[in-house]
């Protein structure tokens, strides 16, 4: 089974913001939410990179381990997901998660944050695969129509990469290699790998496996 | 034709450009890598940078927060609250039941040692006690929704299964997020009204070297309105629950006030304090209830039984009636 993953190439990120636009159409997401970010650093200096930031699906999910209600689930492609029906607004995810990917549709003064909303790799949520109710609470299940995260399917310089996390890392490979340098597939580190840089998902396997 | 010249080396330049360009784009691979690294500064370091929290970027959107790429203090929150702050606090919270049960055991119910007189006298007035109440209601539901939050998914979660529990979660953080005003109301109206009695003086030191009289039988050190013990509770509640309340308002006010960094050490010490008061509180429960005759009276309807008051607040007795303390029972005879 395929272990879906997000890779962002900060050597070619444009800072174009149409994964974002791209997301909030397709997901319909809640008003103030955004689940993708265009962050740049060192903006209009020399060395100025660009990197669209999303929940990331890590392996061992900040979100997932300090939930109070254990909202969160990762499905079988490694893909984390939250039950809204479930899940009370306490903001614990938030505060968790590295990548500042939980948001909630209200200011959250005297607790009123709503059901968190995050990044749900375009495959929706408990609910019915591509049913109304899902769409409504978690927005489109692309995955479950055969097809990748929509904001990674329409980046224009491919900069962000989705999907089966072997064919993105070869392609990031290559390209590290044809160019001759690369930044790191950003994030990776702290979604996917422990303190002492093994895989989390073997970890996992190898767990199962004993 | 003079005025044309220029334009036709123009273009005969651009001709002669593009043919140069052209082998270099044919085959990309033999070109030199573009360099847009920057000299000196190592591509490392600027990751490392935003890794750490020193570099911060620029968003488009309206949440200027959205601009940090990552968070690594997140990290240090999780292994915090999933480890030593759940472990360490369920230890603390097994350990005062524990010390509980078996001062129970070994010390049994504290009695009224003399004989009963059958006049009571006024400790606490309604006010003083509507006062008490209030906080002692809020605390115990914000202390059990608090705890919930933190231990609920191991224990009641499993009972109830997901959806209930969820309910009763939800309406217990709104319980917690709306009854914490009425504990800070509460703390206020505690200080107000006791604070005075509150001071610490001669007396405690005895009341504490003797333990109270806890340990041992017809042991009782004399004491005013509140002993040594009690200015404990009440100045572990007023301290302890202080800090609950400025940690909480700070919590229930995201970002008003404080940083996520700050808010993740506000959560932390707010779940810290409020276990190791809930520890206090539980033992204050027991000694006003099961743990000693006579003392759940003072709060109850707020008359107590005179010989209890002797015994306990000797010297405020003698305050509030005149009479001389130790007149009334024994203290256990020298010669024994």
């Amino acid at each position: 089974m395929a272990r879906m993953k997000f890779l962002c190439d900060a050597e070619r990120c444009i800072e174009c913001n149409a994964c974002v636009t791209a997301c909030k159409n397709e997901n319909e997401v809640p008003w103030g939410v955004n689940r993708r970010r265009v962050v740049t650093i060192n903006d209009g200096k020399p060395g100025e990179r660009t990197i669209s930031v999303a929940c990331m699906h890590c392996s061992d999910a900040p979100c997932k381990a300090v939930c109070p209600v254990d909202c969160f689930y990762q499905t079988d492609q490694g893909v984390v997901l939250h039950n809204k029906d479930l899940c009370i607004g306490c903001g614990y995810c938030f505060y968790a998660c590295p990548f500042g990917a939980p948001q909630y549709p209200q200011a959250g003064n005297f607790g009123t944050r709503g059901k968190m909303d995050k990044c749900t790799f375009c495959s929706g949520g408990p609910e019915e695969d591509m049913s109304e109710a899902e769409f409504k609470k978690y927005g489109r299940n692309r995955l479950a129509e055969g097809k990748l995260p929509l904001c990674a399917e329409m980046c224009s310089t491919k900069a962000l990469l989705a999907g089966d996390a072997d064919k993105v890392s070869d392609i990031y490979r290559e390209r590290v290699v044809a160019r001759g340098f690369g930044s790191g597939a950003w994030g990776w580190g702290t979604a996917y790998q422990t303190k002492n840089g093994q895989e989390r998902d073997q970890l996992r396997e190898r767990k199962q496996g004993q | 034709m003079t005025r044309r010249l220029p334009l036709c080396m123009m273009a005969l330049a651009l001709v002669g450009g593009l043919t140069i360009a052209a082998p270099a784009l044919a085959a990309p691979s033999d070109a030199p890598p573009v360099p847009t690294q920057i000299e000196g500064v190592n591509r490392g370091d600027v990751w490392q940078a935003v890794r750490t929290g020193q570099t911060v970027g620029v968003v488009s959107i309206p949440d200027k927060k959205a601009a940090v790429l990552i968070q690594s203090e997140g990290e240090a929150w999780r292994a915090l609250r999933n480890g030593p702050l759940s472990q360490y606090g369920s230890w603390v919270l097994g350990g005062i039941f524990a010390v509980l049960a078996l001062f129970f055991l070994l010390r049994g119910r504290i009695r009224i040692d003399g004989a009963k007189t059958g006049k009571t006298i006024q400790r606490f007035n309604a006010f003083e006690r509507a006062a008490h109440w209030l906080t002692a209601g809020s605390f115990v539901v914000l202390a059990v929704s608090g705890l919930n939050l933190l231990y609920g998914r191991f224990t009641l979660l499993p009972l109830l299964g997901p959806q209930p529990f969820a309910t009763l979660t939800h309406y217990g953080k709104l319980a917690h997020n709306f009854l914490g005003f009425a504990f800070i109301l509460g703390l206020l109206l505690i200080f107000l009204l006791w604070v005075r009695h509150n001071i610490p003086e001669r007396h405690d030191l005895v009341w504490f070297l003797k333990a109270g009289g806890l340990f041992s039988k017809g042991v009782h050190p004399p004491a005013r309105k509140f002993n040594g013990g009690q200015k404990v509770i009440f100045w572990s509640t007023v301290v302890g629950g202080g800090m609950l309340a400025f940690t909480g308002v700070q919590l229930i006010f995201p970002f008003s006030f404080a940083t996520l960094a700050e808010l993740q050490l506000f959560q932390l010490g707010h779940a810290a304090i409020a276990i190791v008061m809930i520890a206090i509180i539980v033992a204050h429960i027991y000694i006003g209830s099961v743990g000693m005759e006579g003392a759940f009276a003072a709060m109850g309807d707020g008359q107590v039984e005179l010989q209890w008051a002797r015994e306990h607040h000797s010297l405020w007795v003698e305050e509030v009636t005149g009479e001389k303390p130790g007149h009334h029972h024994s203290h256990g005879t020298p010669a024994e």
